[in-house]
């Protein structure tokens, strides 16, 4: 699935807004559980869809440092947002889940592995610095030595549907990442939202089954055109930047500058940055025994580097204030995941500059960083 | 997606669910020094136990049902292929778990993990071996592999620091090692009646050491990141280069395979990346404070 496509050579179609709307029997036909963008709790998360009126139709969410908020739109736009706290990693890493069972028997302690029942997913509405971050989590779970074996059960039979976006939020800086606006590869579909339907691009086989069941019509250049102006609008809304020219040099050099103090006066160490991260995998492993303590289950949770024990050791803390940890989360998303993975860790969502509590914007600290490092 | 398709793990026994552990039996336990102890080991599944292989430096994950999980060195010969040498320190939770347990009990193992130790490279040159307290454990199977193959090195040394005269491992065999090749120098930070040898840090006894060749040595450094970084620093100003020198790292693991983030020192996984590291790729993290 989602094999590399090539934007040029992929087949496009259009799908009426009708049409649309069968998408979901569709999937649905094929096994697939559907999940996409639902409006909970004063936000659009991920969560599963039953049908078209499941989707947040009508509605936007505008973003600032520190501040997100919903506002109904003029129009009926189905993903006229950007993007929320969720992303699709919860789905595939889930925030809990059990690595292995021991059991007490005559013969000692016995291992094994726990059966997960495993839907086949659809993602609905994923955005091109969401495509890069998948790309990314397939690295780190299923690029090593080391296969993770629940990401890897999860992913192999996602499909993915992605949505261009016609519009940016202000803490958008994708195009800093090289990583959107436009999709241009990873998914199966990618839609292009107009008034009377979407431009479909059809890359894979897999998303071929799904519209070879649909009535899809040729386009028209008008349609091409509409198309092409939706993606322009993104792109002309993105202000923020990120300037990363050498940038992992310029981090790994300054890892005593005094800006980090600076940033520790602020930051409350409460982990939301790496939380909402599309990229973020640490996580942690507990126990959980029943009664008789006969029965014992590993289960990984996810972890933040921002959290004090995440690096307990000989008694004490490696990282034992707010100033290294903060110092941890930075260079490792912009600087050393380069050395690991051979990519930044970071896909310029904007998540972290949103969701931070306090309006902290990693941009703006590189940036103060490389002032600093200049005089 | 391409990458799905590359299941093939590492070289470790669960390469196929790097998280699920495999079972294996206490064969024997011996006291070693104060809250300290060998444990011999053996994997329940016979080709399982048939089929595991270590090389010096590597580590396994021990672990206790319902206490968690530890790391623990191989400290045993690499050439004994029945069964395996840990010795444990009992410093928390898991470890203290362990020291409750008796000969017959069973618990989980997950391994081996991370690089080794660089004998290779070690062929035709002098090895001085450093450890520091807990650090010997780790370096007990470079010593077996050292003097099984005596005549391939030069002049082969151990220079081993511990608090005390009574913290010292394995003192019943340092004897053995000393007929076999090996040089056997010990100092303590804390003397103690009826000790004659050196007091005072590890660095100290590698400034002394006789007929000392930096241009063709291996140095192999075992024990608190202090020591580490300060031995090193005496070998570097004794004319030795950072790639002549190796040391082995620690951190607090849970994955042990690079996929839970807990080990990262910079941009190195200590589980995967190390624990041994050539001194030249991991000293500039290792002196940065909190990294
Ligand atoms: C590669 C490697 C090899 C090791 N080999 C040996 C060995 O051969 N023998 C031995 O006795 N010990 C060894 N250790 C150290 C051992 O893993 C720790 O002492 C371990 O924490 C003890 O586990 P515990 O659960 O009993 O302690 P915990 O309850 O976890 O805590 C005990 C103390 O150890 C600290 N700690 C937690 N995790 C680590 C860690 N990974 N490393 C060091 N301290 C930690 C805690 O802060 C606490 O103070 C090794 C560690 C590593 C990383
Ligand atoms: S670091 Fe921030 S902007 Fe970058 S991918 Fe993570 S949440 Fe998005
Ligand atoms: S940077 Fe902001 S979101 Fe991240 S830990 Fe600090 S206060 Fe929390
Ligand atoms: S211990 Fe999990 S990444 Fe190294």
């Amino acid at each position: 699935m989602s094999q590399e496509p090539q934007t040029e050579e992929v087949r496009s179609c259009f799908l009426s807004n009708k049409q649309f709307e069968k998408l979901f029997e569709i999937l649905y036909g094929l096994d697939y559980e559907v999940i996409g963008p639902i409006i909970d709790q004063g936000a659009i998360t991920y969560d599963r869809l039953t049908s078209v009126n499941d989707l947040p139709r009508g509605w936007t969410d505008v973003q600032e440092p520190g501040k997100y908020r919903l506002q109904e739109r003029d129009d009926d736009a189905l993903f006229g947002y950007v993007v929320g706290p969720h992303s699709w990693k919860k789905h595939l890493f889930p925030p809990v889940s059990t690595l292995s069972v021991a059991d007490r028997t005559e013969e000692g302690w016995q291992f094994s592995e726990v059966e997960e029942d495993r839907p086949k997913l659809a993602f609905l509405g994923v955005r091109a610095c969401e495509l890069a971050a998948l790309k990314i989590q397939d690295r780190v779970f299923l690029g090593g030595a080391y296969v993770d074996p629940i990401y890897q059960g999860r992913r192999a039979e996602t499909l993915i549907i992605a949505v261009n976006c016609t519009q940016a939020a202000a803490t958008c800086f994708c195009t800093s990442m090289n990583t959107g606006p436009r999709c241009q590869s990873g998914f199966d579909l990618a839609l292009t939202e107009l008034t009377d339907g979407f431009v479909v691009e059809v890359a894979t086989p897999a998303g071929e089954t799904v519209i070879q069941a649909l009535k899809t019509q040729e386009l028209s250049d008008e349609q091409l055109t509409q198309a092409s102006a939706a993606r322009q609008q993104a792109v002309d809304q993105i202000e923020r930047e990120l300037d990363t020219t050498d940038i992992h040099d310029l981090l790994m050099s300054n890892l005593e500058s005094s800006h980090w103090d600076d940033v520790a006066e602020r930051c409350l160490s409460c982990t939301n940055c790496t939380m909402v991260c599309p990229t973020c995998f640490c996580s942690s492993v507990e126990e959980v025994s029943d009664l008789t303590g006969d029965h014992v289950e590993r289960q990984r949770m996810w972890d933040s580097c921002f959290n004090m024990n995440f690096s307990y050791m000989n008694g004490g803390l490696v990282r034992n204030n707010i100033r290294n940890r903060y110092r941890q989360w930075l260079t490792h998303k912009l600087a050393t995941w380069i050395d690991q993975f051979g990519t930044s860790g970071c896909v310029g969502c904007g998540r972290c500059i949103s969701w931070c509590p306090v309006g902290i914007d990693l941009t703006q600290e590189v940036a103060a960083i490389r002032k600093d490092g200049e005089t | 997606m391409n990458s799905c398709s590359a299941t093939t793990g590492g070289d470790g026994n669960s390469a196929n669910n790097p998280w699920l552990p495999q079972s294996a039996v206490i064969r024997s336990i011996s006291a070693e020094v104060r809250d300290v102890a060998t444990y011999q080991l053996a994997l329940t599944d016979p080709a399982a136990a048939a089929a595991y292989r270590f090389q010096p430096g590597q580590f396994n994950m021990l672990y206790v049902p319902g206490a968690g999980e530890s790391a623990i060195s191989m400290s045993g010969n690499p050439e004994t292929h029945d069964s395996l040498l840990h010795t444990i320190r009992f410093a928390g939770n898991v470890t203290r778990s362990i020291a409750g347990m008796k000969v017959g009990d069973t618990l989980g193992l997950r391994g081996p993990f991370g690089t080794s130790w660089p004998l290779e490279s070690c062929v035709g040159q002098d090895v001085i071996l450093v450890a520091g307290g807990i650090g010997l454990p780790p370096l007990r199977p470079v010593i077996y592999r050292l003097l099984a193959e005596r005549q391939r090195y030069g002049r082969l040394h151990l220079l081993y620091g511990a608090r005390s005269p009574e913290m010292r491992l394995y003192t019943e065999e340092y004897e053995q090692w000393s007929e076999g090749g090996l040089d056997v120098r010990q100092t303590v930070d804390r003397s103690s009646p009826g000790w004659h040898g050196n007091l005072g840090v590890v660095p100290l006894l590698l400034e002394r050491l006789p007929a000392f060749d930096p241009a063709r040595t291996v140095l192999m450094i075992c024990g608190p990141d202090l020591m580490m970084r300060f031995t090193a620093r005496a070998a570097l100003q004794m004319g030795m280069t950072a790639e002549q020198i190796w040391v082995s790292t620690e951190r607090n693991m849970q994955c042990a395979v690079g996929l839970c983030g807990h080990c990262q020192l910079g941009p190195e996984f200590i589980c995967k990346d190390g624990p041994v590291f050539r001194y030249d790729r991991i000293s500039p993290y290792m002196k940065v404070e909190g990294l």
